[in-house]
């Protein structure tokens, strides 16, 4: 059971989502997780799926998303050299002389403070999945 | 010029060259009806559930090489097709569905008679469509046609809000349509069929298996070439059947959970499987450990990459379509083959199998089904159309009925849809007005779309229904039988009507038979003297008659259960 990064390049069509998404339940395939976005071509969207399943079984998902009307392309990005980013936002209460200790922790794991209130902080932070 | 939405969709089905749509009016779709009154080019089929539109209209595709279409209101118009559209989206059938939906300012506010339409066909479409602007309409459903014909056919929606056929725009219809994101493969790889070919000529046990992507590419002619030439045995899956003449002596039967016992000790057994537009699927290869338990060499040829690998491991994948990967084969066959000479000895076996007679039957006082089966090939010459619902008589048709044409068994296999086959007969008949066209179905599907026999006295659709009645859903009763301890739950069907008085009762023709003697001669009567009626044929028949040779659920292919085991 490895885990894959599938990339897909998607007609920007109401409903592109769903037929995906549906096509995993249908089958049976995992989402761990997954995102959404129009490109810099604003007809289409990038859609990046985190997955997991057998040689046999990516095998059928790449032939199975590719079988899709709207779908352009299907990248499985795990097959080459690639890097992964996860971004992470995170607000906190903040408050007494937690405060000084949450923007110390902040500082440590390179995390930036993006938006502060009296009682809370909003850090962004950056990084493999692991270190998240 | 500007015209409406609705004439655009009419004048788009006259571009696509459509004689005929099936449907069912409603509010959302009064438009369309209108414009479809304004001409004559279009002729619409009304039926009597919107189930049976689509049922024909997928036969319509399935008899002929042209794409029904089907029109039908929004809401519960849509949900009764639902049945339809997963019966010819599961066999691959090309299709195009017109639903009508809520005005677009209406869409998401529960209005009368709206359903996501693109939402509940979804997971049983090739693709479907909601148009939002007048603008997209002729183009959408150019598209519509396009994807549901090329590639792995199947049947696609277009959903159109009525505000949409109001409106007034220019009516264009593209010649071509190029799509960035759909473009099937049709070629098959040479590198790969020159390795084929190779295989081909080692095999010392081979079998060709073919499927209903051979029918959908209209491929027989080749397949039948490539066969002859290569000498090997042919065995056809239930959607296969008609892709190579029954008759011929290289056919060894259908293959599967009810194949012949030839059919499937040969393909279990066999050194090389040629798989030819079939998918391996769990009727016809039974348990795949038991299947994987023999070492082979696998060439699948399929226009759907999706299809190859999926169940069993494939050697040797050629995605393409059918008829043209075939003629490269041949082609590369003229610069010399040679068939192994084990394969004389593999014939011998095949022989040795054959002796069995699996499809032997005993007669008894009753009429047994299989009986009326091979009556019906013979007063129809072989030449009829024959349609068929779900259970055990579209089994013993599937077995006894010797079909050498294409496109001539029309079955749901994929599905498995009980009451298709009534409607079946309508799609038949409006692509081929002049076949003879046989409906085979017991008491229990027929019930399923029986409100039909109206459509057929409307527009005089002269369908021989051969009722194989045993007073049971009889599959099921077969089922409980072998593996249930007979204890039979809810298989057995009381309080029949009288199917005579029903027949007269809709102003056709109705027949009762109950001994073995009068089987010819009521079949004669039906197809001559009657030729031009619908005759619904009662035939009574033994209620203990069960489907053999038989691979129960979960077992392998070789492990049988044969007529004369019991
Ligand atoms: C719509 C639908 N419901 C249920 C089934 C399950 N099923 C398969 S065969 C069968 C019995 C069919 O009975 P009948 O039409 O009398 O045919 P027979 O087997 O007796 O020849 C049933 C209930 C089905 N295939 N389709
Ligand atoms: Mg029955």
């Amino acid at each position: 059971m490895l885990r894959h990064i599938i990339s897909i390049l998607i007609e920007n069509e109401s409903g592109a989502l769903s037929r995906v998404a549906g096509l995993f339940s249908a089958r049976g395939y995992n989402i761990e997780s997954l995102t959404v976005a129009p490109t810099e071509d604003p007809s289409l969207s990038r859609m990046t799926i985190l997955t997991s399943g057998s040689d046999e079984v990516l095998e059928q998902i790449t032939k199975q998303l590719n079988k899709l009307v709207d779908v352009v392309k299907v990248v499985d990005l795990s097959e080459a050299a690639h890097v992964e980013r996860e971004l992470m936002l995170i607000k906190v209460r903040a408050t007494g002389k937690d405060r000084e200790e949450m923007k110390r922790m902040a500082d440590i794991f390179r995390g930036r403070i993006i938006d502060v209130t009296e009682s809370t902080y909003v850090i962004e932070l950056t990084g493999a999945s692991s270190k998240l | 010029m500007m015209i409406s939405g609705a004439e655009i969709v009419i004048r788009c089905l006259q571009e696509e060259k459509v004689d005929c749509v099936f449907g069912y009016p409603g509010g959302s779709v009064l438009h369309i009806y209108d414009a479809l009154f304004k001409q004559d080019q279009v002729k619409h089929i009304l039926v009597r559930h919107e189930q049976a539109a689509v049922h024909a209209a997928d036969a319509y595709s399935r008899s002929s090489q042209r794409v029904g279409v089907a029109l039908v209101t929004s809401g519960p118009g849509v949900t009764n097709t639902v049945t339809g559209i997963a019966t010819a989206y599961m066999d691959s059938i090309p299709m195009v569905v017109l639903t009508g939906q809520v005005p677009s300012f209406y869409i998401g506010q529960d209005a009368f008679q709206e359903c996501d339409t693109v939402g509940i066909t979804r997971p049983c479409v090739k693709h479907n469509f909601l148009v939002k602007d007048v603008k997209d309409l002729a183009v959408t459903i150019k598209k519509a046609f396009h994807i549901a014909s090329t590639g792995r056919p199947g049947p696609v929606v277009v959903d159109i809000p009525k505000d949409i056929t109001a409106q007034m725009c220019e009516f264009d219809y593209p010649k071509t349509i190029q799509m960035r994101s759909y473009n099937p493969v049709v070629k098959g790889h040479l590198g790969q069929i020159k390795k084929a070919v190779q295989i081909l000529q080692e095999a010392k046990r081979p079998v060709i298996y073919t499927g209903g992507g051979v029918i959908l590419s209209d491929a027989a002619e080749q397949l039948t070439k490539l066969a002859h030439k290569l000498n090997f045995p042919v065995t056809n899956t239930l959607m296969g059947l008609g892709g190579y003449p029954a008759t011929d002596k290289q056919f060894i039967g259908m293959l599967g959970m009810h194949g012949t016992f030839e059919a499937n000790n040969a393909m279990h057994f066999a050194d090389v499987i040629l798989a030819i537009g079939a998918r391996f699927d769990d009727r016809v290869i039974g348990n795949p450990e038991h299947f994987g338990e023999e070492k082979r060499r696998v060439i699948h040829i399929d226009i759907d990459p999706s299809s190859i690998s999926k169940r069993v491991k494939v050697d040797v994948p050629i995605v393409g379509n059918v008829p043209d990967v075939l003629e490269e084969i041949i082609k590369l066959m003229d610069g010399g083959f040679k068939t192994d000479p084990e394969v004389a000895n593999w014939w011998k076996q095949i022989d040795e199998w054959r002796g069995r007679d699996s499809l032997r039957y005993k007669q008894s006082e009753h009429i047994m089904p299989q009986f009326v089966m091979e009556k019906l090939y013979e007063v129809t010459g072989g030449n009829a159309f024959i349609t068929s619902d779900v259970g055990q008589h579209q089994m013993f048709a599937a077995q006894y009925y010797k079909f050498d044409k294409p496109r001539r068994w029309i079955n749901s296999g994929g599905l498995g849809t009980m009451g298709v086959g009534l409607p079946y007969g309508m799609g038949v008949l409006m692509a081929n007005p002049d076949a003879q066209v046989a409906c085979v179905t017991g008491e229990g599907s027929i019930q399923m779309c029986i409100q039909e026999l109206s459509t057929c006295k409307q527009y005089g659709f002269p369908i021989k229904i051969i009722n194989l009645n045993n007073g049971m859903l009889g599959m099921v009763r077969q089922w409980q039988e072998m593996f249930y301890s007979k204890r039979y739950s809810q298989s057995y069907v009381t309080s029949l009507p009288d199917f005579v008085k029903l027949a007269e009762a809709y102003g056709h023709v109705g027949m009762k038979i109950e001994k073995p003697e009068d089987v010819e001669p009521a079949l004669r009567k039906a197809f001559t003297e009657h030729k031009d009626d619908l005759v619904f044929m009662d035939f009574i028949i033994d209620p203990g008659a069960n489907v053999f040779p038989m691979v129960a659920a979960g077992k392998g292919l070789t492990e049988m259960i044969l007529a004369e085991d019991l």
